[in-house]
């Protein structure tokens, strides 16, 4: 009876030890997210949506380039992308443009590099946005090719 | 040797405070320029900041139960080089399930990796954290059912890839 109390006592002992440890990794991760954070309210306040929609020319190559450009150094939720995404579609943007954008936005991270490098480790992070990048213009160029090709 | 381990640990912090410092050092050199403009910048921020402290929440206390939970040897089994194929379907679904922001996650990810955790697991988890199933309706409100689709098949094709390409690079 008492092995098994004890048991149980050791076993909640140790779910609050590893919580407290997940607490002391997060915490150390914590200037980075507050630095991020800080950034994320300058990016939102100099980029406005405007000026995103001022850039676009509608040459389908250049302009999925420049939304994943754009999607890349911009960061935030992805709702924030699907309404930004959609505006610019409703502005004249081609769908290339849009997809590269939502797509980049959420998988390649400029502004969230210097956090998943330092976590990650810098040849990961840099292969991993690099990648991200790339298969943004890739995913935008075939989804957009073959939504086209249904009737 | 105790010493050394925690000079390692202060070096490592450093990055972090350094990044930070430089965001601030960024903030002072706007605030010369434009003090309306930093005031609504940390307006912003500070509104991030409010929204994630639950996620926050929800993140530690999921790192605390998998770290009891979750023992290298089980990281491995499921997520390390002898996962297979079910290795690749647990980190795609894991992306798509998981929530808030994604470099929230990254702490996690360390843990995982330092258990075993394949790197093209790792890049598979999160490329898929771009797919938001509560988030469909608006994908769908935007662009319609089929683009929304494609969208998403397109995505895990890409996640794959770049998870094969990740270790192929490594």
């Amino acid at each position: 009876m008492n092995i098994g109390k004890n048991k149980k006592k050791e076993k909640r002992r140790n779910i609050f030890i590893s919580i407290y440890e997940a607490f002391k990794n997060f915490g150390s991760a914590f200037p980075i997210f507050l630095g991020i954070i800080l950034l994320l309210g300058l990016l939102r306040t100099y980029v406005s949506p405007q000026l995103i929609s001022s850039i676009f020319r509608g040459e389908i190559f250049v302009d999925t380039l420049l939304g994943s450009v754009f999607g890349s150094v911009s960061a935030g939720n992805a709702v924030t992308s699907y309404i930004i995404g959609g505006e610019l579609l409703k502005e004249g943007i081609s769908l290339f443009a849009v997809t590269a954008f939502i797509v980049a936005w959420v998988t390649v991270g400029v502004v969230q590099f210097p956090a998943e490098a330092a976590i990650l480790g810098k040849r990961f992070a840099f292969s991993r946005n690099l990648l991200s990048f790339i298969l943004s213009i890739a995913v935008a160029i075939g989804t957009v090719m073959m939504l086209r090709m249904i009737p | 040797m105790k010493k050394s381990s925690r000079e390692k640990k202060g070096k490592r912090r450093w990055p972090g405070f350094i990044f930070l410092a430089l965001v601030i050092v960024t903030y002072c050199i706007l605030f010369i320029l434009s003090r309306e403009n930093v005031y609504r910048s940390l307006k912003v921020s500070g509104n991030i900041l409010v929204n994630l402290i639950p996620v926050f929440i929800v993140v530690i206390l999921f790192m605390g139960i998998s770290n009891f939970f979750l023992k290298p040897k089980s990281v491995s089994r499921y997520l390390g080089k002898e996962s297979g194929i079910k290795g690749w379907f647990i980190a795609a679904i894991a992306g798509i399930l998981s929530h808030g922001p994604i470099y929230i996650w990254y702490p996690v990810l360390k843990e995982f990796r330092q258990k075993g955790m394949r790197t093209g697991l790792l890049g598979v988890f999160l490329y898929n954290r771009a797919i938001k199933i509560p988030l469909l309706p608006l994908l769908i409100y935007y662009f319609g059912t089929v683009f929304a689709v494609l969208l998403l098949i397109w995505m895990i094709i890409a996640s794959l890839a770049e998870g094969k390409i990740l270790e192929i690079l490594e």
